[in-house]
């Protein structure tokens, strides 16, 4: 059985991939598929999958607010609230920006450097 | 009782302005970085003992001869009714401030590491969806961005390096095995913990020369006892050359974090000179200056002279607090 870190991957891949929102239904379907189509090499995320697990998936999703739910109609459909690259821009924007406590966040090879220093470095470079 | 409290006072006083001045313009931090670390240790620790230290004493004066006697007092006054008439305005006002201080100190440090915690959770949530494993190790994960990206996200068990598609066509192997060895660094010597004292230490007190003198030393320090453990395997040509393709790669305008910086002051958060892009534009100048000429290492009676430096301030405030007590 797959750990649900591993589902919740799958669910978004699926969902960033596809256009339309998804019922758990249809989810659970196209992961089923998708260990087939890979020969189950890729673990084994789709194999005995309940929707109850789908289920509990998305509402953790949901709670990370990365995916929202279409309420009012019945079974929810839920989809992805912003694309794979805006999150990936989101990540980038807070490991490159100047949030005041970043640093203390994570520890980056090298800090932001000014673009006459980059220049410097650029003509070191050169002559290495 | 008088004196020591006045000793405290002008050590908390050196300790805040004059000496982490002396020490940020020092050029020895850059041969030994290891034992310039533990010099602002012991700056912020005994800098912080002896202003709290201070206001206690002054306040117990006339209650006690010495600490441990003025605190039983106090003790009696708070929890056993006992009468208070001893304590004239002054002394109430100096451990009200010494109360007041412990507690947001504390409280600075804990809320500091709450926010911290929960920003690495989010990343490291996002992380978890968008990256890819990398083939170089365990706990190290690609993410698809094209700009040249290394960095590390501080977490126990579950700690991370990332690195950026970018930056993998950018380096050559060697030049990429240095900068895993340099992030790994910054991992296994736990200076996630360094940054977070000297970060709440900072937010504590904003307005105090040591504190901001000391995060910006602080982390230049930690990069370049991350560069020494780098060394120890890659050359210094490959080292370079990799600091100087992920910065002249990830270089950004100087306009905008005039601008951002303008957002945050409107926001009411106020951003002091010399954070974010000046303080680590300087942080990676000097780290590459340092490996194009190297300087010899601190001697060893020098390097011995600074520990004792360090010991000699942690103990002076703790012997003047504690140790008329014990002998009284």
């Amino acid at each position: 059985m797959a750990s649900l870190g591993e589902l919740e991957r799958a669910v978004m891949d699926l969902l960033w991939a596809g256009r339309e929102a998804a019922t758990a239904n249809t989810l659970r379907d196209l992961l089923a598929q998708s260990t087939v189509a890979q020969g189950g090499a890729a673990g084994h995320v789709g194999k005995d999958l309940a929707v109850t697990t789908v289920l509990t998936v998305l509402s953790r999703l949901e709670k990370k607010g990365l995916v929202e739910r279409e309420r009012g109609m019945r079974p929810h459909r839920y989809q992805a609230v912003s694309s794979r690259e805006d999150h990936t821009a989101e990540l980038m924007h807070e490991v490159l920006g100047s949030a005041p406590d970043r640093e203390a966040v994570l520890a980056r090879f090298i800090g932001s450097v000014t673009e006459s220093e980059a220049e410097t470095l650029r003509k070191l470079l050169g002559h290495s | 009782m008088f004196w020591t409290s006045y000793f405290l006072a002008v050590l908390a006083i050196v300790l805040a302005w004059p000496v982490p001045i002396l020490l940020s313009r020092a050029h020895w931090p850059a041969r030994d970085p290891f034992t310039a670390m533990l010099l602002w240790q012991a700056i912020g620790l005994a800098g912080g003992l002896s202003m709290i230290g201070a206001m206690l004493v002054y306040g117990l004066e006339p209650v006690g001869d010495n600490l441990i006697a003025g605190l039983r007092a106090l003790a009696g006054m708070v929890f056993q009714n006992a009468p208070t008439t001893a304590l004239g305005f002054w002394h109430l006002f100096a451990l009200s401030a010494a109360a007041l201080l412990t507690a947001h100190l504390v409280f600075t440090l804990l809320l500091t590491y709450y926010k911290i915690e929960r920003q690495r959770r989010r990343h490291r949530e996002l992380l978890a969806l968008l990256a890819s494993p990398s083939t170089d190790g365990t706990g190290t994960v690609v993410i698809n961005h094209d700009s040249p990206v290394a960095y590390c996200l501080p977490g126990g068990a579950r700690s991370v390096t990332v690195l950026s598609d970018g930056l993998m066509a950018a380096l050559e192997p060697a030049e990429l095995r240095a900068v895993l060895i340099h992030e790994n660094a910054h991992l296994n010597q736990r200076h996630h913990l360094l940054l977070w004292a000297f970060a709440a230490w900072r937010q504590a007190l904003p307005w105090l020369p040591t504190t901001r003198l000391a995060q910006e030393a602080v982390n230049s320090l930690i990069e370049m006892l991350a560069d020494d453990v780098a060394l120890k395997t890659e050359s210094k040509a490959t080292l370079i050359k990799a600091i100087a393709i992920v910065a002249s790669g990830s270089a950004v305008p100087q306009a905008a974090p005039a601008i951002g910086r303008g957002e945050l002051a409107g926001q009411g958060l106020q951003l002091p000179d010399g954070a974010g892009g000046s303080g680590s534009a300087s942080t990676t100048a000097s780290r590459v200056s340092r490996l194009l000429s190297p300087r010899a290492p601190l001697p060893a009676p020098l390097r011995a002279a600074v520990l004792a430096v360090c010991v000699l301030l942690l103990a002076m405030p703790t012997a003047l607090l504690i140790v008329p007590g014990l002998l009284g």
